[in-house]
């Protein structure tokens, strides 16, 4: 059958609603008879609890209840660790240590829950939260990364005995015998920060306890349903055919909403349960910077080891990676940046020593790029820096060291987050470099237009950086797909939807499969009632994982349709097909019926069925690869720099991506779009910033610089199409690829505007102020 | 705390009054009072825009009034702009062109356009960054935003 959808630039089909404001997202939610919660957070990043005094609070007009610790009885316990220890790996330390509902004995993070208050509004809950007295005798912090690893640091968890959280060694090849044999090794220290994922809508949770039906509904703004509805039956007692967790509109994720079960997400169902009444809460901007994930820092140490002609013959890097109080994400973070740090390239040797640090700072857990951008910036930070050593052209030399296209599948013996061996399943890295390299006129500006401009006393730089994603992991996704009678068709799968169109995207592969128009798919995400088996939306892995279950499905039905509709029309399977909702016989199309009619056919109200026979024209089917799939790509841009403020503008920006086989282009390109500009904000203008107490000095949108049009540019999306051999659709994740180079691409292209200073940048984020001083210290 | 006002108060043309306290934000009221959560709050401190209305035909952010300081006003939400069987030129150019993905700016956006438009029949590039530089987008990096209003330019201005 002809492919007709799939790869369209279709619009969206949720559009409408979205633009309207009739799109329901959790503090949409009204219940009669609900109440408001508000948290009680700590003031300190590590301080001991003397006393917690609720007494006013609770005696407030308006307050229901207010809760500590205590209140909780057994209900008190630690998360589950959501990714546990790396089990392939031999010498592996692990320490798990996960966050509580309220804190007990002392608190460890600014921001960390240590009262609840549920009462009649949102103002009133606030209004009591400053009724209670907590008696909190301030420890000495751990929050320099380094100094957190130094014998007499305060101990985060005084049971581990160090702040050491983990400890990891991987290997490939020999590099110290690589090192030997090299004519340059380079080795330089790179420190890396990120930052908040910063989405417009902050977190919720609204719970619905029916006491008479036994029924719990929770309204979550997660990015996992389905987890957050099992962990809370097994924490609630409850049969998870008891709960429904519904993941409505929600308002962009990027990672932070897929962590559970922070505080609040377990304390309101609960509440709800203990109260019998509706429990809304809804964060605040102030408190998601300290009340949700983020991702914070890297110290790398490095070496790149090569030979005359640019060829790499090892990389090495022993690092150190801030966790915050607890770590139940694992090691994905980490474990990404090792499998990032060789990047597109063919390196025979690596070695990566890893060190996971407690610090008295929020959990960090992926935020989008999870870890790859810091890997990114490694490599390529020690590429360009062995370029210029070797006077090599920086594009020469990504040349020389691409992985080939015949070099697939490429194991790198090293293990991924999924702790299985990382392996790229496909991949054509030189055309995307070349396109690049073409679309921003590489050549032409290196050779005319840059000298011109230097002549005229301007700093222009241009940069050119190449990249891989890891994407698509496992475990697996499923979807059902039914032909109802009205011959529309309903399709339900478990992941949820942020913003990344799914709504049409997966409508796309069934309208292939069934004949229809996508706008006649009406799809259910991140309802459990509707689905009940999967993980969720992380890591790039919906266009691969969820799609190709529901591609898996829709072929199921197609195949029952063409079974059941032979018998009806009394012709062979072969001889028909699925048009305009219709299947009919293809050399005499006045012989045909509708998909609904069938429908009804499928499910007969009388008579008898042949056993074996399922009811209806529906299938559930699940996929589950073997490894993720990589996506690569090549980004370029033009930036010119003031040196007098600091300031930079992006003249040209191009991004070139391969994700595979792209269900909808506009789509991907939106995706790509709003990764750059995320990544633009990690190179420049984003930076949590704490002080040496562990407080968080720029919680707000005010400080914490968020680009906004005047500083993502245009941005010139081109396409490679390298499909994954791996899933039947060839797909490959797209929702990370933006972000990912963009600061490793910021660096090489300030050092380059700023050429005459000969400054090195193997630091990100850069900023005005940072800049300013590399200046001040290489004076030209 | 104690004392409650009763607010008057026309939005999207129909007039309502409610009594309410002092303290309550305009964003608030609309949202939780009227029951019109097409606007919706990203920040309460007056830097992400989500929550821009039309007040007396000029921008606002709601997250920064009062309900009482309404009274006696005219508002525009985005329930007020179109229906999903009836798009606003404007609602309907950001569809063409893939200018929404989570939805979450987008009524704030809109909002803050529809007086620029006005003013502004034949923005350049430039002016319409210019124009939303008050408004964060967090997932689409604005250029399909920046289309849309250039397409809507077009289709309005026909």
């Amino acid at each position: 059958m002809a492919k007709k959808y799939v790869g369209q630039r279709m619009t969206r089909t949720e559009d409408p609603r979205l633009l309207t404001g009739q799109a329901l997202f959790v503090d949409d939610v009204e219940i009669h008879g609900m109440l408001y919660a508000a948290f009680l957070r700590s003031d300190y990043a590590h301080a001991r609890i003397r006393s917690i005094d609720v007494s006013a609070a609770r005696s407030r007009p308006g307050v229901v209840a207010v809760y500590t610790a205590e209140d909780l009885g057994d209900f008190w316990q630690h998360g589950p660790p959501l990714v546990p220890a790396p089990h392939s790996v031999e010498g592996v330390i692990f320490h798990s240590r996960t966050q509580v509902p309220l804190a007990k004995d002392k608190t460890r993070y600014v921001g960390e829950a240590i009262a609840v208050v549920f009462a009649e509004s949102r103002y009133i809950a606030e209004d009591a939260l400053e009724d209670i007295v907590a008696d909190l005798e301030p420890l000495e912090v751990a929050a320099d990364l380094e100094e957190a690893l130094e014998p007499d640091a305060p101990l985060v968890h005084e049971d581990v005995g160090s702040n050491l959280a983990s400890h990891l060694i991987q290997d490939k090849g020999d590099y110290a015998a690589a090192r030997e044999k090299a004519d340059l090794v380079i080795k330089r220290r790179i420190v890396i920060d990120r930052g908040a994922a910063g989405a417009m809508e902050n977190r919720g949770v609204v719970a619905h306890w029916d006491e008479k039906a036994q029924h719990l509904t929770v309204w979550d703004t997660t990015q996992a349903p389905i987890p957050v509805r099992n962990g809370l039956a097994q924490i609630l007692g409850l049969s998870e055919h008891q709960i429904r967790v519904i993941a409505p509109f929600v308002g962009g994720a990027f990672g932070p909403k897929i962590m559970m079960f922070l505080a609040e997400e377990f304390l309101v169902p609960w509440g709800a349960m203990q109260l019998n009444r509706p429990i809304k809460w809804i964060e605040d901007r102030r408190e998601n910077f300290f009340a949700t994930t983020q991702e914070r820092g890297q110290i790398h140490d490095a070496e790149i080891a090569l030979t005359s002609d640019g060829h790499i013959l090892g990389v090495s890097h022993e690092f150190l990676h801030d966790t915050g109080a607890y770590n139940p994400y694992g090691l994905t973070i980490p474990l990404n940046t090792q499998s990032h740090s060789m990047g597109a390239y063919d390196i025979p040797n690596y070695h990566s020593e890893l060190r996971v640090v407690f610090t008295n700072k929020m959990i960090t857990t992926p935020v989008r790029g999870a870890g790859r951008p810091q890997g990114i910036f490694l490599m390529e930070r020690l590429l360009d820096l062995a370029a210029k050593e070797l006077d090599i052209d920086r594009i020469e030399i990504r040349k020389r060291n691409f992985i080939p296209p015949d070099a697939f599948p490429y194991n790198h013996r090293i293990i991924d987050q999924a702790f299985a061996s990382l392996v790229f399943d496909s991949g054509n890295y030189l055309p995307a470099l070349e396109k690049a390299a073409d679309m921003i006129g590489y050549e032409k500006f290196v050779k005319e237009e840059q000298p011109r401009l230097r002549a005229e006393g301007r700093h222009v730089g241009i940069g050119i950086v190449s990249f891989v994603e890891t994407t698509g992991v496992g475990p697996y996704e499923g979807s059902r797909v039914t032909v109802e009678a009205s011959g529309k068709i309903s399709v339900a799968t478990g992941v949820g939807t942020q913003g990344q169109g799914h709504f049409t995207s997966f409508a796309q592969i069934v309208a292939d499969q069934l004949g229809v128009s996508p706008r006649d798919v009406r799809l259910v995400t991140g309802d459990t009632s509707e689905f009940h088996w999967g993980t969720g939306t992380f890591a790039s892995r919906g266009s691969v994982v969820a799609a190709n279950a529901i591609h898996a499905a829709a072929k199921s039905v197609r195949a029952k349709i063409l079974k059941l509709a032979s018998k009806v029309l009394e012709t062979p399977e072969e001889e028909l097909e699925l048009v305009d909702g219709l299947v009919r016989v293809a050399d005499i199309p006045q012989q045909s019926i509708s998909l609904g009619e069938l429908a009804v056919m499928a499910n007969p109200l009388r008579g008898a069925v042949e056993p074996g026979t399922e009811p209806g024209l529906e299938s559930t089917d699940y996929y589950g690869p073997q490894y993720g799939a990589v996506a690569s790509g090549t980004h370029a841009m033009i930036m010119e720099v003031d040196p007098e403020t600091m300031m930079v503008e992006i003249k040209r920006y191009v991004a070139v991506e391969d994700c595979g086989t792209m269900l909808n282009p506009l789509i991907v390109e939106g995706q790509v779009h709003g990764g750059v500009a995320l990544g633009i904000g990690n190179s420049y203008y984003e930076q949590l910033i704490y002080d040496e107490n562990g407080q968080l000095l720029n919680a707000s949108l005010a400080d914490y610089l968020i680009p906004t049009a005047f500083e993502v540019p245009r941005i010139e999306v081109g396409h490679e199409e390298t499909r994954s051999p791996l899933n039947e659709l060839g797909s490959k994740g797209a929702g990370e690829a933006g972000c990912i180079p963009v600061p490793a691409l910021f660096a090489q292209t300030l050092e380059d505007a700023l050429a005459d200073y000969a400054i090195e940048i193997l630091e990100t984020p850069m900023s005005p102020n940072k800049l300013f001083e590399l200046l001040q210290a290489v004076k030209k | 705390m104690d004392d409650l006002f009763t607010v008057t108060v026309t939005v999207n043309g129909t007039q309502y009054e409610r009594t309410v306290e002092p303290r309550l934000l305009l964003s608030d009221f609309l949202r939780h009072e009227l029951g019109l959560t097409g606007t919706h709050v990203g920040c309460e401190h007056g830097v992400c825009g989500a929550c821009t209305i039309l007040f007396d035909g000029q921008p606002v952010r709601s997250c920064l009034m009062f309900a009482v300081q309404a009274n006696g006003h005219e508002i525009l939400t985005v329930e007020g702009l179109g229906t999903m069987d009836n798009l606003h030129p404007l609602q309907e150019a950001f569809r063409e062109t893939h200018a929404v993905q989570c939805g979450f700016c987008t009524p704030g956006i809109l909002m803050s356009l529809l007086p620029f438009l006005e003013e502004n029949p034949n923005p350049t590039e430039e002016e319409i960054r210019e124009a939303i530089s008050g408004n964060l987008c967090r997932c689409t990096g604005y250029q399909h935003i920046v289309d849309a209003v250039k397409l809507s330019a077009e289709k309005m201005g026909a």
